[in-house]
Formats: structure tokens, sequence, C-alpha cells
């Protein structure tokens, strides 16, 4: 490997890594075979990245829905312990993420360093969601009768996200952290460019509390996997936030209206701004219940 | 509870014999006048088709013809988007919220004042029993509007994150003929209330309540083009949601409808909200109070002849429990009086209309074929008008079409299941997810069926029951975005 990690001045052979896919909390090799080449900013060398497939998709699918149940189910105090627990581990790699966006994204070494923090500090922040987010959107609705009745968000289920593909890593940060906290699984598509910090990103995923198959991560073209997650009929909703091209975006639109998935349009990219909660609330339900009241 | 002993075996016949004779007892007609035709209402005013077309609607009780009604063209769509762009933009958006509360309460008490007249036009057009239209239906329309009246000054204590919330702009609706008024309710209230302008479209079998609230809101004094009503069947709709210049869709009615109207938007900036069908479970478990739970069950399935999106279209029994339970629904079935649905002792009125009532008949004739037990109180239906007696399935399985598909007419499937943990997984197996009814006198197990239910309204020991300060809408399939409540304004505003 022509850059990354090749800081020794010994003269020893470095040992490289394998970039695979990360699904169900496991590491496979895109089960296409295939792999496609990954550069810096200045056209260097990387690394050869897994090109995930359609097949790859429905195996996230069947991972995420797994899940699911089980990540929905645990109280939002855990939820907002593990997101927390991711932060801690992105923080313990700092320096490598900085370097890995720095040669992704061709930023300055302190431009990379405050990416990287905001995404520490994001998944903080999102961490924090997690047992707050129902005291603000569920409500205590005042019956015209005897009846007691209240509204709780619930997580939407499983939802397809189609990474930024600029911000490699506060970005995906962005999408997925809020995503999950409430307690959605994911299956992601990462930049296709930049999939680095995403790659290792799946190793502190693996090394963290997060369940396997909450978080799946798929390195590839979006505009070969994504309209097979658009279309999938055991998919909820779909994040667009990395799709640039309006008319791809239109299609997987078009393709997720087949079972009503909850679709989040493009929007911003400045991802270093306050994100509001809207990336949290567009994957929730709200469900009511009633019961009357009475001796 | 010995009465269930009674009727076991033959319960059809032994409750018949129950059956008081009421003389009839019609509420009158006269008090509405229902002009001979009807032009659209754009800018405050009534307007004749620029295409010149019209259409029957018709009394599905007795097939009579109440009125001619207008068929918006593309131009008259477009010009009424046009008079609510101008009223949003000049009028509406620039109004304080203190003021255009005042509009909308004024409304609220016009619609009280004159409910009588509502609720006679809406069973005369829709065939739903005065007694429903007169308790449920104009009651809550009257009270979507007091409350969220109350909203539109108070929109930045709502709590949707940092900042005023602003308005969208034109909102297009589109509403079904099953609660004609109600959804007009649910549509244009809290619209109006957080600064919007509005074109609606009701359902073409039933036009003239909305066509009645046009005349209550130049009554109000409401600015021209604040409420525009576009009449119309499926051609005029799809015009209105994919009209360039909205920038809100709202929409209530089946999913089929649904999905072209998600796909109609992709790629556009438009907000959309949608209620669409449902299948709901509704679950007795063998503790529950089953007098009440009868009355809940025939409550959630023939509650306005079945033409209901949450209605509890699945009755899911406990095993232990299925026998008993059956019987006493049977006999309470039996006490049904299906009829005139002006006549206030009317439980089941008109099916809305022969086409509905061809799919009904359809779907239970595929349930019969399909090997489900069919069953229906004898009971004397009127020659003219559309009518189905109230009906159960029972052996149904998960693989019948009749426990799959939205039925929307007064057929319920009886299905059994043994532990709580398989009735939620029955209740869950579909791609709907709007309502589930759950009966048991178990606190805790009713706060845990309450969380494994994936559906966006959960009734426990009760069902059916419907309130401005509570939200709606489901999860899945049966669509997205909530009415009512705080969570019903979000869907107005960014």
């Amino acid at each position: 490997m022509s850059a990354l990690g090749d800081t020794s001045t010994s003269g020893r052979i470095d040992v490289r890594k394998t970039y695979k896919l990360y699904i169900g909390g496991a590491f496979p090799r895109s089960e296409s075979g295939r792999s496609y080449r990954v550069t810096s900013s200045k056209g260097a060398f990387l690394a050869n990245a897994s090109l995930a497939s359609r097949k790859d998709a429905r195996d996230a699918v069947i991972a995420a829905r797994k899940a699911f149940g089980g990540w929905s189910a645990r109280t939002a105090y855990n939820r907002g312990q593990v997101v927390y627990r991711i932060a801690e581990l992105l923080e313990g790699r700092r320096a490598q993420f900085v370097e890995e966006v720095q040669l992704s994204e061709g930023l300055s070494k302190s431009k990379a360093t405050d990416a990287v923090s905001v995404a520490v500090d994001r998944l903080v922040w999102y961490a924090g969601w997690a047992d707050k987010i129902a005291q603000v959107l569920g409500t205590s609705n005042p019956i015209a009768g005897p009846y007691f009745n209240f509204s709780v968000p619930e997580p939407t289920g499983v939802v397809a996200v189609v990474a930024p593909e600029d911000s490699s890593l506060l970005g995906l940060v962005s999408v997925v952290a809020p995503a999950i906290v409430t307690g959605n699984t994911v299956v992601v598509v990462t930049s296709y460019s930049r999939p680095l910090p995403a790659i290792t990103l799946s190793e502190v995923l693996a090394t963290s509390d997060v369940p396997g198959g909450v978080v799946n991560l798929l390195t590839g073209s979006a505009a070969e996997i994504a309209p097979w997650l658009a279309s999938h009929m055991d998919v909820n909703a779909l994040d667009l936030a990395g799709v640039q091209d309006p008319e791809l975006s239109a299609a997987l639109e078009g393709e997720a209206a087949e079972n009503l998935k909850r679709v989040r349009r493009p929007g911003g990219s400045d991802w270093k701004a306050d994100p509001g909660i809207d990336a949290m609330t567009s994957f929730l339900e709200i469900k009511t219940v009633w019961h009357p009241i009475g001796i | 509870m010995e009465t269930g002993q009674d009727v076991e075996g033959e319960p059809a016949t032994s409750a018949t014999s129950a059956m008081f004779d009421y003389a009839p007892a019609p509420e009158s007609r006269s008090i509405v006048d229902i002009a001979s035709s009807y032009g659209l209402f754009v800018n405050g005013e009534f307007v004749d088709p620029t295409g010149g077309k019209s259409f029957k609607t018709i009394n599905p009780a007795t097939e009579e013809v109440l009125a001619e009604v207008s068929e918006a063209s593309e131009e008259d769509v477009d010009r009424a988007v046009k008079s609510a762009r101008v009223a949003y933009t000049r009028v509406w958006s620039k109004m304080s919220g203190r003021e255009r509360s005042k509009y909308l309460y004024r409304i609220a008490r016009i619609l009280q004042e004159r409910s009588r007249e509502l609720a006679v036009l809406e069973s005369l057009d829709n065939g739903k029993p005065i007694r429903e239209s007169r308790d449920v239906d104009v009651p809550l329309v009257a009270a979507y509007f007091f409350y969220y009246a109350g909203w539109a000054d108070k929109l930045e204590y709502a709590g949707f994150g940092t900042g005023t919330p602003q308005p969208l702009g034109v909102a297009a609706q589109v509403i079904p003929w099953n609660f004609p008024l109600l959804m007009l309710s649910w549509k244009i209230a809290p619209a109006l209330a957080a600064g919007n302008t509005v074109v609606l479209k009701p359902a073409e079998t039933t036009s003239l309540t909305a066509l009645l609230f046009a005349e209550i809101c130049q009554q109000a004094d409401l600015p021209p083009g604040v409420v525009n009503i576009v009449t119309g069947a499926g051609a005029t709709g799809r015009t209105l949601v994919s009209h360039g210049d909205v920038d809100k869709v709202a929409f209530t009615g089946s999913t089929d409808v649904g999905r072209q109207i998600a796909k109609s938007v992709a790629g556009t900036s438009k907000k959309v909200t949608l209620e669409l069908g449902g299948k709901a479970a509704n679950i007795v478990f063998d503790d529950a109070p089953i007098d009440q739970a009868v009355e809940g069950v025939v409550n959630g399935i023939f509650f306005n002849q079945g033409h209901v999106c949450c209605a509890g279209s699945r009755l899911l029994v406990q095993e232990s429990l299925a026998d008993d339970f059956l019987a006493r629904l049977k006999r309470r079935m039996a006490t049904l009086r299906v009829g005139d649905p002006l006549d206030k002792n009317t439980d089941i009125g008109a099916i809305n209309s022969s086409e509905q009532l061809a799919k009904i008949r359809e779907l239970s004739g595929v349930g019969e074929a399909e090997g489900a037990g069919r069953w229906a109180p004898p009971c004397d239906l009127p020659d003219k008008g559309f009518w189905f007696p109230p009906t159960i399935f029972t052996g149904v399985t998960a693989a019948h079409r009749i426990a799959r598909e939205e039925i929307f007419g007064p057929v319920l499937s009886v299905i059994s299941f043994r532990t709580p943990a398989e009735a939620v997984e029955k209740a869950n197996n579909t791609p709907f997810g709007l309502s589930a009814g759950v009966w048991t006198d178990k606190g805790s197990r009713i706060l845990w069926m309450a969380n494994q239910l994936r559906a966006g309204v959960v009734w426990a020991n009760t069902f059916n029951k419907f309130d401005p300060t509570s939200p709606f809408g489901g999860y899945k399939e049966s669509g997205y975005g909530r009415e009512g409540g705080r969570h019903g304004l979000e869907a107005y505003v960014r």
C-alpha cells in the first residue's frame, strides 16, 4: 500500500488489510467476488474494496430484519449507552480516522481532525437522544371522554441508507446514528469513492456493543445496489442522503412507493451544521394507545 | 352469562325471536335543501366547470338521484390551485395566527349550528345511519375545527424543533367516501391552522357535504381562495395531486391509490401524508370482559357498514373462549337493524355504492370458495339500494384472501389463537398496520400487547374511538404521517 499506514522507516514490509463488507456482525467478501480500486483524492492507490452486489444487499436486509426485534426492544437507556460506546471507540481510533479522512477527502490534517471530532461529538449528541426523544415526541392526549390516551414514537424498522458520497465519516455517522439510536436497524451503501472510513467504522462497530445486524455496511455503487434496497419489500424506509443524481433519487423514491417506504429525500451537504431532529423523526412511527377509565 | 348457553347450536333462530319490533323513526330530510346541481367552489364562489361536465350523486339507500355534481377538468383544478396560491401569498400566510384561529372557531361554531342539516345530508349521500352521522361524524367535525383553531396562534409552542414552524403553501387534499365530512375536517382544519391554503377533492359519490361546507366557509367570511373544493372522480384527484404548484399532498383512501400518489410525487419537493387501508386484528383473550368485548367487536366491524380503514376486520379470539364468544357474537349480530339510514333505530345503513357492494360480494364469495364458513343473521334487506348483511367467516386462516385483503364492508374474519405470542404474530402478519384492538382484564398484558402490535392506533378494551387530540395513522403499508393532535399539525408545517 502506497500511502495508508506506510509510516515505517525501517524498511519493514507492512501487513496490508483486506477491506470487506460488514453484514450481520461479520466481515464477508462480496458474494460476487468483485472488488474495486479505491484511490486517494490525488489518485494514489489505497485499497481494493469489496464491490457489493444485489445478493449482498439482500443478505444485509435479512441481517437487519433479524436484529430489529432485539435492538428495538432494548431499553432506551441501553441504546444510548451503546451509541455512546461507539463514540468512545471512535475517539480511541482518532489517528487512524484522521489519516483515512485526510487521504479520502483530500483535506488538510486540521480539517480532517475537525471532521473526525465533529463525528465523535455527533455520536455523543445522538446517544443522549435515546431516552429523550420519546419525551419530546410523545404526548398524553386529553380525550373528550373517559379514556386514557397516549402517543409514543417507535422505530420504523429496517432503514436502507445511501450514505453521503463526499463526507466519508461525518456524513456517514450523521445518517447512521439517528436511525439506530431510536431502535431502527440499517443497511448502508457507503461512499463509493471514499469507503475506507466506513470500513474502519465497521471495525469499531464490531468491537463495540452494537449487536450484529444493527448496522450493515456495503461498499459499492449506490446506482447499482440502492434500487434493490429501494424495491425490497422487507425494507421499511429509505434515506437518500447521499444520492446526488436527481434522476436516481426520483427513481429510488418511486421504487420505494411500492410498499410505502418512508423516504427521506436528499438534503443539504453541510454535515457540520446542527442536524436538528429530522433525521430521527423521519424514521419513527407514532403509536397511540387508548384505554377506558372506569372503576 | 346464562344466555350464552341458550343460543348454543342455533344462535340465529333463538336470537331472532328476541328482536324487538320498532316502529319506523325516520329523521326528516326536509331540513336540507339540496340543489339540483352544484358548481365547483373556487376563490370563494361556486363556478361552473369549464368542461361543462357533471355527474349524478345518488342516495345509496334508494338509488334516487340527489343532485348533479360538477366534474372538475384540468383547467378547473389549475384555477383552484391558482386561487389557493394567491390566497396563500396575499392573505392567509400574512395573517396572524390569532386572526386565522378566529376564522376556524367561526367555522366550528357554524358546523355546530348546522349540525342537524349536515348529519341528514351526510346520511342521504353516504348511506350511513343517522345515529352515526348525528352522534359521531358531525360532532367530531366541529371538534376537529375547534381543536386546530386553537393551534393557529400557538405553533411556536408545538415543539417541532427550534424556530417557529412555517406553513408549506398550497395543500392538495383528496378524501374518501366513508367519512366525507369528517375526513374533510381532518384535512382542512390543521392545514388552515398552520397557515396553508387548500384545494380539496371529495370522493365522487359523496360530494354534497363538502359543498355544504363550502357554503359554511362563505358564511364565515373566510377569505376567498383559502378553501377551494373541486369535485370529480379519480382523474380529477390525479390532476390535483400531480399539479406542479402544490406543496403538500394529503390523501386518505386505498393503499393502491396511495402507492400511485407516492410514485407521482417522487422526485418533487412535495410533502406527503397518506392514510391508507387496514386489516386490523381485534384480539380477545379469555379473561376479557366478554359482553363488552362482543360490543367492541360488533362496533369494530359493523360501525359505518365496515367502511372504515381501521375496522377490526379480523377477530382473533383465544381458542378456549372461541365457541362461547362466537355464540354471543352471533346472538348480538342478529339484533342489528339493517335498513333506512335516516331511521334513528338503524344500526347498519346502506353500502355506499354498487361498485363497493360488488367488491364486498366478490370477496365474500372468495371466502366461501376458499373454504371458510359463512354466516349472517336472517335479515330483510330493502329492495332498492345497496345492502349487505352483517357477515362473519369462521375457520379463516392467514392464507385466505379475506384474512389478507381489505374488504371495506360488514364482513368479519374469525381466527383463533392459543398464546399471546401467537396472537401478536397473527395480528402483525399483514402488510397493513393501521390499528388493532386488545380485550383483556390484565393490565400488564394490555401494555405488552400494545408494545408488540405494529399498528398506529391500539384500542385496548375499546375500539373505533376518535378524538381531535389523538393522533391517527398507520405503520407499514397503511401509510405515513399522522392526523389529529399535535402530530397532525406537523404534517402541515416545515
